[in-house]
């Protein structure tokens, strides 16, 4: 199992807005020598100016499963891409797509989770939102797609830090903290940021969110639950369990329908309940979280779970065994809109067992 | 006496078929192995990567799309030729018509060339899946999201749509042309019978269908994407409806990837997720296998037209040729 998940190609999400300087990083990880073959799947070729055999442009193509659950929504032509470039396996290391300024993150992210072809032979390393420091409050007051790009973000690199003052600067990182306070922000001027603060982040930077392992998905399964009509296999690991305390709250009550999230903790679970609440919640809530990133202490459990999640789909398995001296707590990271978050505190307090 | 000569193609085999009765393995590397009575020959068709072939329907030359943008043909003889070229785009959709057409398609177009080197557009508004020539007259199917389009290459005639939610991919015409199915991007077969536009769903699969092959003389339709190949009887009136699929050569724990049924007798070649191949018959499920498992998943499987020999393929890059 190990074997087969190492093999897998990393990729990298890159979202934002147009002009916010995706091409300019494009570029750079198509010329600059930095060792890995980067296969790259842009939406228009635009101004890349890179001939290169690697880069495929795709015409964005959102595929709804016929039993209308929305944790099925994948982009179709991702699907058939990475089908593509496995053909060729050998000639890259990871992938790099590219999406549209207007793109909602979602389906892109789910294509890794819910296409088994696609999840088989390819993982998601980061979402990486880049984000023009000029226009992006702009952004975020005229768009909804704005926000979710940066809810969704495991990377944010606020670009063009150049063309704005102090002030305002500080005025765009405390807005971006204020939706997405766990993700790992990078200033740069033309995208000039080391491109390993980047790319190959180990899947999702959970060091940085909940100052545990960065290796979150290594060695994990993958399980996902779906709506009622949903055919496909569903399998979970289950197992055992104390528990803690202290919460952290991220959302101001000023903008009742922006992006919010909540991080919250908990000692150690009982998987019965657990698996219970977060299955019904993610169905009931599924279209208003973005993001979920969790890793679980469960009673009588020597490993760590770890969870993630994209509106209704989860995943998690086993990560490691808890280390000596390690404190058993179980913390869970929501992100999203009009969520009670109290509730879910409540709820997920309630797991302990 | 089963006797399986290993070769190497050179990387994923995306397609194995026979050129003149010459065995010939098309690599996702760009090159093509034909194995002629001189010997072996690795004969470079595309610049970047080769993703889709296919045969023409005279036997002798092999069609292939790559992420170069071309559409080429590789004759028996070895020569290679570029028939259509779509810079940047990666072909990777193909169909070989009567009358020497040739269907290709990339994201949401489709395109028809006639040997008299014309090339007549079908894209579609939404992603396109595959494409398809009907068995008699020069008519292609396209398989799109929501449904299929089936459309006549020479006339003016508004194109049939066939309607069916979902994204649909890979598409084949019966041999009797009588109904349509397509792979689907939920584990599922739909099908149309084309004289009343009649739908059929096929479901029950776990995984996705990546391979169909039609039996010989039309009466079955076998496919991959279930522990065995699971077979659909098509003769009778309503073809599979109400029927229930043969399940030939069950395994446990592997997965179906590839079949290809016996030119003419009622035999199924099936190709699985570790490397394994082996022949069923229909009548009896009896079973004889033919390949070890081996690094990779069966990726393509191609019989002669006598019926003698097998050719296959895996992901791994590993191929042989079976006698039998």
């Amino acid at each position: 199992m190990t074997l087969s998940q190492d093999s897998k190609i990393p990729v990298t999400v890159l979202t934002g807005y147009l002009g916010a300087g995706k091409t300019t990083l494009l570029n750079r990880i198509l010329s600059e020598n930095h060792g890995t073959r980067y296969a790259v799947i842009v939406n228009e070729f635009g101004e890349i100016g890179i001939d290169n055999d690697l880069l495929v442009e795709s015409d964005e193509e959102i595929f709804e499963m016929n039993n209308g659950c929305i944790c099925c929504t994948v982009r179709g032509d991702l699907i058939r891409t990475v089908e593509n470039l496995m053909k060729r396996q050998g000639s890259f290391d990871a992938i790099v797509v590219e999406t549209t300024g207007v793109a909602d993150p979602a389906p892109v992210a789910q294509t890794f989770f819910m296409d088994e072809d696609v999840r088989a032979k390819a993982k998601l390393d980061a979402v990486v939102a880049v984000v023009d420091c000029r226009h992006v409050l702009q952004r975020l007051a005229d768009t909804e797609e704005a926000e979710d790009q940066i809810a969704f973000a495991d990377v944010i690199l606020l670009n063009k830090t150049d063309l704005v003052t102090a002030d305002e600067l500080k005025a765009v990182e405390t807005r971006i903290q204020s939706i997405n306070p766990y993700a790992k922000r990078i200033r740069s001027e033309r995208c000039a940021v080391p491109l390993d603060e980047v790319l190959n982040r180990g899947a999702f930077d959970l060091e940085r969110i909940l100052s545990l392992d960065p290796h979150f998905l290594e060695e994990a399964e993958h399980t996902h639950e779906c709506g009622p009509d949903c055919d496909h296999d569903h399998h979970h690991h289950h197992h055992g369990h104390d528990h803690g305390h202290d919460h952290h709250h991220h959302h101001d009550h000023d903008a009742p329908h922006s992006v919010k999230s909540v991080s919250m903790t908990a000692g150690e679970l009982d998987p019965q309940v657990f698996f219970r609440w977060i299955g019904d919640m993610t169905q009931v809530n599924g279209p208003n979280i973005l993001r979920l990133k969790g890793i679980i202490a469960f009673k009588d459990d020597p490993q760590r779970y770890v969870v993630q999640g994209v509106h209704m789909i989860l995943e998690g398995d086993h990560q490691r065994e808890w280390k000596d001296g390690e404190a058993r707590n179980s913390r869970l990271v929501v992100i999203g809109r009009e969520l009670d978050f109290d509730a879910l505190e409540v709820a997920f307090k309630a797991c302990e067992a | 006496m089963v006797s399986v000569a290993p070769l190497d193609p050179g990387g994923f085999v995306v397609a194995a078929a026979f050129l003149r009765g010459q065995p010939a393995f098309a690599s996702g590397a760009g090159a093509v192995l034909l194995l002629t009575d001189a010997g072996e020959r690795r004969i470079p068709v595309h610049d970047g990567g080769l993703l889709v072939a296919c045969r023409t329907l005279e036997g002798d030359a092999l069609l292939s799309g790559g992420d170069d943008g071309t559409v080429r043909r590789l004759c028996a003889d070895g020569t290679v030729e570029t028939l259509a070229e779509m810079p940047r785009k990666w072909i990777d959709m193909l169909a070989a018509g009567p009358q020497r057409a040739v269907a290709y398609g990339a994201g949401r177009s489709a395109f028809v060339r006639q040997s008299d080197d014309t090339v007549k557009d079908f894209s579609q508004g939404r992603a396109v899946g595959g494409l398809a020539f009907a068995p008699k007259g020069l008519r292609l199917a396209i398989a799109r999201y929501d449904g299929a389009t089936l459309q006549f290459v020479n006339t003016a005639a508004a194109p049939q749509l066939l309607d069916w939610k979902g994204a649909h991919k890979d598409v084949t015409f019966s041999p009797d042309g009588k109904y349509l199915v397509t792979t689907m991007q939920e584990n599922a077969l739909h099908g149309w019978r084309l004289s009343d536009g009649q739908d059929m769903r096929m479901t029950g699969y776990p995984g996705k269908i990546r391979s169909m092959s039609w039996s010989a003389k039309g009466r079955y339709l076998a496919t991959s994407g279930a522990n065995a190949a699971i077979v659909w009887p098509f003769f009778g009136k309503s073809g599979p409806m109400g029927q229930q699929p043969l399940q030939l050569g069950a395994r446990g724990d592997q997965v179906v990837t590839r079949v290809a049924c016996h030119p003419h007798e009622e035999v199924v070649a099936i190709g699985y997720q570790d490397g394994l191949v082996l022949m069923a018959r229909f009548s009896d499920g009896e079973e004889v296998l033919l390949r070890r498992p081996g690094e990779g998943a069966v990726s393509a499987l191609a019989w002669n037209d006598e019926g003698t020999q097998l050719a296959f393929g895996t992901e791994a890059g590993e191929a042989g040729l079976v006698s039998l």
